[in-house]
């Protein structure tokens, strides 16, 4: 049973990976993009659109070939996903608007929208018949269990994204400059870098990788039910960014640790039988994130601390 | 060859702007309003072949063809408002209260488990006392507990209460299968007793009880001593710590009463209008959540009267909304929230346009043409 | 020797909308291989004509002329091109990076980035000047003298020629100022050019090969610095005095309003700002306070109002400690503290509250009940702008729309109005045109008149010697000396301030700065130490 959870805990702590690895891009360019569980939504219409789209041009859907399947939507939600970014990036970037008040405001026009979208143009026939498709390939029996151990390919990317993510911002000249964006935009902009360019750059980016976590909720997990859900999965997103202390790395560790917390409730029925201590359960990231939060701001070095100039717009004339 | 033609210049350059025009201010949001709606009803003329004129006039009609649904946008707006109001005394000490939702929500269960428990075994004077009693508090314990880290350790209070508010949604999911009992999965029903009286209409006291608030949160921001020690710490704690001010105690106090006023919306949320446990999705489709007040309140820059109107605008939109939608055979549940979304976008994008000018290089121009 | 040019400034003037000449017609030469010392008071322009040579201004006149030709340079990355790097009084620095991260930022070599490469180079250059640093090491965790160093090896790293230095002593203890000079020696043998800003006097003879001097914005002239003296230097730097129509208003003394002993403050980042200073003022006296800018003068300031802990000795007011009070105490006494800061807003005033709302910023929790009381502050802000010919559209206009002078007469009108017996105020004048200046001066006279004790810290040492009755002189953070006003010359503050003259040298033995008719006997000071000293602990 255990391995039965931390199966699960994988299969849906990926959302809360892409959402989080999206967001920590973002929020080391100094930007706190609250509009995130919009952005994930925008992400599900696009990869949804991108499914509907193929499949209907298919004249058989019977020969729909994975490669396909996996790379156009993967696409169409990265591009939909960062241009929510883009509206976000232009309203905070260049019109220096509050960063929290945009930021709500495209997660409701993001999941209005989405929703509105998905109702609206994608045709949903053939998106179980393509998360099979999509599910499979990189799938493996294992010899610990009776499970079968199947992650589809979205899995495995945003476990590379991560790392990929980590590494180009600890080791690459890239990531320490948007690092340097992030912390302390006036110093970067003395020493010639581009502060509008990066951070335009990183929002863009960070909302496409997070839109993609839209797209494995419904292509790679489970049935679309409606944008609610996924906008509930942003929040964690964001839970989860404060979690790992603005780390890529850690966020893989912790990801699966909040998609332990989901889904231990349902898989541990004999366990926990009242379902009002699965509720419980449920709350629990957002109470431990809130003790990270505290403990950092206590007792924390000032390595793990949020990007000095998070939430704060920068304009050059105020220096 | 002429050195100075080669350094390049950007084409314009941002400046702040000094004083606004009140006349400027007023027409940039009337300009981003109508922007928005022209948008929102292009979508409409794009997709269903629907005219925007037709979208306009039922968006209007919407709100006013019947007296319920005057009622409604009265009792909507006030709601919103009255969310705004617990919102300023925080922003405008520059305290990110992101937590509104979570304290209504606090609010709500204090209210939902005193009608329950005590309602009919004490007369409903005594609950309905402890119902607000409890809710104030219950609101006040959820903001005062950010407030006071943030006070002390300078926690990262936009983080902090934005967390909270989903602890408090996970509280509220586990209050429905408690007090619901098991087996159940939705709501626990409307609660008959210890409703909060119905004067003249269901509304008439939420309204009443919300255009009391606004006038006592007036004075209390533009005339009291409390306001205005808000109005300085947020200003600059710098200046406030010079004249003597404990920064602490107005930072804890003030989200104390932002959370006070939450909950006070919970208890009239769910005493005066809804009988039973409230949920954020409750919030949401009524179009009050505190993130609509967020936004209301940014437009209104802190002000609670500028308030009054944000707020009506915005429940405008969503109540005219599904008359849009139902007479125009539009069967997209959501195009209500794009509209919002994009009718949000245009009026913040406007704010830049206010305090923002935009000076084009003109002698760069020139110069260009000669060369 | 045979010197080549490394740097040619011809004729440069730089303006700025709606202030005095920041630079005018100022000619520098600066020669392959030396250290040259740049001088001059506050506001004379140095760091202007620093920032103009390295890209951050450009100069509305004159040329700039690199090895020969004629350089344009329009941005610090122009600066860099021509290998000019500046070494910032602030630094800009990214807290959480490293030493080697901060110094490659924004280096474009290549495609190739290891920060182990980095940390090797940077060891490199290190070993070859002899710095002492560890590349891995985070800013956050650096002493300031370290965090220089970073800013310096950051320069080397973009490979400058021409370094230019501004004020880098005036946060490094004297030994940290030895190595420094070591290096900056050791730079000079490898044929580096250096422009060093600095104050003290000591020091531009100890490290400089020529010095050339700036006042008021105006080039004065280039000495070497084996033929000049620190006499020659100073009276180069402050120049002729001038007599100023500043009335020094006789009064009668009264015993000591605020004593101060032994005052020992910490800055911000850490190193001692004040020290051990003793010092009192008067009733009905004028104790100006002379030194360059940063010298402990806000520390100063701050500590008496109660918002800066002190480390260690006395504050007596009236007789009465302050140390430890809340400021709301220490206002209800009678201190009453102005703070000017370079952006002359900031402390004191909230600029986007009205005339009327900046009035009661000390006074809103007077009266009974819940609500401020905005009328009686109104009609104080009314007399106000009558009294001190403020100009403004009404009382209800937000302070930020205001001129600089009627900014400033607001906040010291408002610190009079309240009626204080000791006024501490630092550069009340500062950017002031002449006329508001002495609408000032007027105010201060006046309450002078009425028996006010008044700190006076200021920047122009003519005005200080007709306004003051004594003037205090600190040199990064000491005490140097206090002289009555009518008997001291300009040389002599002028030496004072850049540490070549110590007055409590020479009266060791005199208990410097301490009232013969202090308010509290030798056994009540003492008592009181000792009370201090067991609350410290």
């Amino acid at each position: 049973m255990a391995l039965d959870i931390i199966l699960g805990a994988i299969s849906i702590g990926i959302v809360f990976l892409y959402g989080s690895v999206g967001e920590i891009i973002t929020e080391k360019s100094g930007h706190l993009n609250l509009g995130i569980p919009g952005i994930m939504c925008m992400g599900t219409a696009g990869g949804m659109l991108g499914i509907s789209v193929y499949m209907n041009s298919l004249a058989n859907v019977k020969n729909a070939s994975w490669l396909s399947l996996v790379f156009i939507p993967l696409i169409c939600a990265f591009l939909f996903a960062a241009f929510g970014g883009l509206i976000y990036a232009f309203l905070t970037v260049s019109l220096k608007s509050n960063q929290n008040v945009v930021g709500l405001a495209i997660t409701t026009f993001g999941a209005g929208f989405s929703q509105f979208f998905i109702d609206k143009f994608v045709d949903t026939t053939y998106i179980a018949r393509a998360r099979k498709i999509i599910s499979q390939g990189f799938s493996f029996t294992s010899n610990l269990g009776p499970t079968n151990i199947s992650y589809g390919f979205l899995a495995y990317l945003a476990i590379l994204l991560a790392v990929a993510a980590a590494f180009i911002l600890k080791r690459t000249k890239i990531g320490l400059r948007l690092r340097a964006v992030g912390e302390n935009p006036a110093t970067a902009d003395a020493v010639g870098i581009n502060v509008t360019a990066y951070k335009y750059f990183a929002i863009f980016i960070g909302s496409g990788i997070a839109g993609l976590g839209g797209l494995y909720y419904v292509a790679g997990y489970t049935t679309f039910d409606n944008t609610l859900t996924i906008q509930t999965f942003g929040w964690l997103a964001v839970a989860l960014v404060i979690f790992t202390m603005w780390r890529p790395d850690l966020s893989i560790i912790g990801s699966i640790l909040f998609g332990g917390l989901y889904v231990v409730g349902s898989k541990m029925t004999t366990v926990i039988s009242s379902l009002a201590t699965q509720e419980i359960i449920l709350l629990l990231p957002y109470v431990v994130t809130i003790i990270v939060l505290i403990f950092t701001s206590i007792f924390g070095s000032k390595n793990v601390q949020p990007p000095a100039a998070l939430g704060l717009n920068y304009f050059r004339e105020d220096r | 060859m002429n050195e100075a033609k080669n350094v390049r210049e950007p084409l314009f350059h941002v400046a702040r702007r000094g004083t606004v025009a009140l006349k400027r201010q007023v027409w940039a949001r009337v300009i981003a309003v109508f922007g928005g709606l022209i948008t929102g009803s292009l979508i409409c003329l794009v997709v269903y072949g629907k005219s925007p004129v037709e979208f306009l006039w039922r968006l209007v009609y919407g709100n006013f063809k019947s007296m319920d649904s005057v009622w409604n946008l009265l009792r909507n707006t006030a709601f919103l408002l009255a969310i705004g109001l617990a919102l300023i005394p925080a922003f405008k000490m520059k305290f990110w209260n992101l937590g509104g939702n979570g304290q209504i929500l606090m609010g709500g269960i204090a209210t939902v488990c005193c009608m329950k428990y005590l309602g009919g075994i004490l007369p409903d004077v005594v609950v309905w006392l402890f119902m607000l009693v409890s809710a104030v508090a219950a609101g006040m314990i959820w903001s005062a507990i950010p407030a006071i880290f943030k006070a002390f350790f300078k926690t990262n209070e936009t983080l902090f209460t934005l967390m909270m508010n989903y602890i408090a949604a996970g509280i509220v999911a586990f209050a429905i299968k408690k007090i619901g009992g098991k087996g159940t999965t939705g709501s626990i029903g409307v609660i008959e007793t210890a409703q909060l009286p119905v004067l003249f209409h269901d509304s008439f006291l939420i309204i009443l009880s919300v255009a009391l608030l606004t006038v006592i949160m007036t004075l209390y921001m533009k005339k009291s001593k409390h306001g205005y020690e808000i109005a300085v710490v947020g200003e600059s704690e710098n200046t406030a710590k010079y004249v003597g001010i404990n920064v602490r105690k107005v930072i804890i106090r003030t989200l104390i009463l932002s959370g006070a006023i939450c909950g006070f919306v919970g208890f009239l949320f769910v005493g005066a209008s809804e009988h039973t446990i409230v949920t954020e999705e409750t919030l949401a489709k009524t179009g009050f959540t505190a993130f609509t007040a967020i936004i209301a309140v940014w437009i209104a820059h802190n002000d609670p009267i500028a308030t009054i109107g944000a707020s009506f605008g915005i429940i405008f939109i969503n109540n005219g909304m599904p008359f849009v939608k139902a007479t125009l055979g539009i069967t997209e549940d959501t195009v209500a929230n794009m509209i919002i979304g994009i009718m949000y976008l245009f009026v913040i994008a406007c704010e830049f346009f206010i305090s923002y000018q935009v000076i084009f290089n003109r002698k760069n121009k020139n110069a260009l043409r000669e060369m | 020797m045979e010197k080549s040019i490394a740097i040619e400034l011809k004729n440069i003037c730089k303006y700025f909308p709606g202030k005095v000449m920041a630079n005018k017609n100022v000619n520098l030469t600066l020669y392959k291989g030396e250290i040259l010392s740049l001088l001059g008071e506050n506001g004379s322009g140095k760091t202007t004509l620093m920032n103009i040579i390295s890209g951050i201004y450009a100069p509305d006149e004159g040329q700039i002329f690199i090895n020969g030709e004629e350089a344009v340079i329009r941005s610090p990355k122009d600066a860099f091109n021509y290998k000019i790097g500046m070494i910032h009084q602030h630094f800009k620095l990214v807290d959480v990076f490293t030493a080697a991260e901060n110094i490659v930022l924004g280096v474009n070599e290549g495609k190739h980035f290891n920060i182990k490469d980095v940390n090797t180079r940077v060891r490199e250059i290190a070993e070859r000047y002899g710095f002492d640093i560890d590349p891995k090491k985070k800013i956050y965790n650096m002493s300031v003298s370290e965090k220089q160093t970073v800013e310096i090896i950051k320069v080397l790293y973009r490979g400058a020629d021409i370094l230019i230095l501004d004020e880098p002593t005036a946060v490094l203890t004297p030994q940290e100022i030895e190595k420094l000079f070591a290096i900056l020696r050791k730079m000079r043998e490898d044929g580096k050019s250096i422009i060093i800003i600095t104050h003290k006097l000591n020091e531009v003879l100890a490290i400089s090969d020529r010095v050339s001097i700036l006042r008021k914005g105006e080039y004065i002239g280039t000495v070497e610095t084996k033929k000049t003296t620190q006499k020659e230097l100073t009276e180069m730097m402050v120049g002729q005095k001038i007599d100023l129509k500043i009335e020094r208003v006789k009064t009668d003394f009264d015993k000591p309003l605020l004593e101060i002993r032994n005052l020992c403050i910490t800055s911000d980042n850490g190193s001692l700002a004040v020290k051990d200073a003793s010092f009192y003022i008067r009733g009905g006296e004028i104790l100006g306070v002379a030194g360059i800018a940063g010298c402990g003068q806000k520390e100063l300031c701050e500590a008496i109002a109660g918002l800066r802990k002190i480390e260690s000795g006395l504050i007596m007011h009236k007789g009465e400690n302050l140390i430890g009070l809340p400021p709301k105490e220490i206002i209800a006494k009678g201190v009453s503290m102005s703070f000017i800061p370079e952006d002359r807003l900031g402390m004191g005033l909230c600029p986007s509250f009205s005339i009327t709302d900046n009035m009661m910023l000390k006074t809103y929790g007077d009266g009974k009940g819940p609500f401020v009381d905005r009328k009686s502050a109104r009609e104080r802000a009314k007399s106000l702008i009558g009294k001190l010919e403020i100009v403004t559209p009404s009382t209800e206009t937000s302070v930020r729309k205001l001129s600089g002078g009627n900014v400033q007469k607001v906040l010291v009108g408002r610190e009079i109005e309240a009626g204080p017996n000791v006024i501490i105020t630092a550069y009340p004048v500062r950017g002031l045109d002449i006329n508001s200046s002495y609408v000032i001066y007027d105010i201060l006279n006046e309450q002078k008149k009425k028996g006010t004790g008044i700190l006076f810290i200021g920047e122009d040492l003519d005005v200080m010697l007709a306004l003051c009755d004594k003037i205090m002189v600190i040199c990064h953070g000491k005490i140097m000396g206090i002289v009555h006003a009518e008997k001291t010359t300009k040389e002599e503050l002028g030496l004072m301030m850049t540490g070549s003259l110590d007055l409590t040298e020479e009266k060791k033995d005199k208990n410097y700065g301490i009232a013969k008719d202090s308010n509290l006997t030798e056994e009540e000071w003492k008592e009181q130490e000792r009370k201090e000293g067991n609350d410290g602990e």
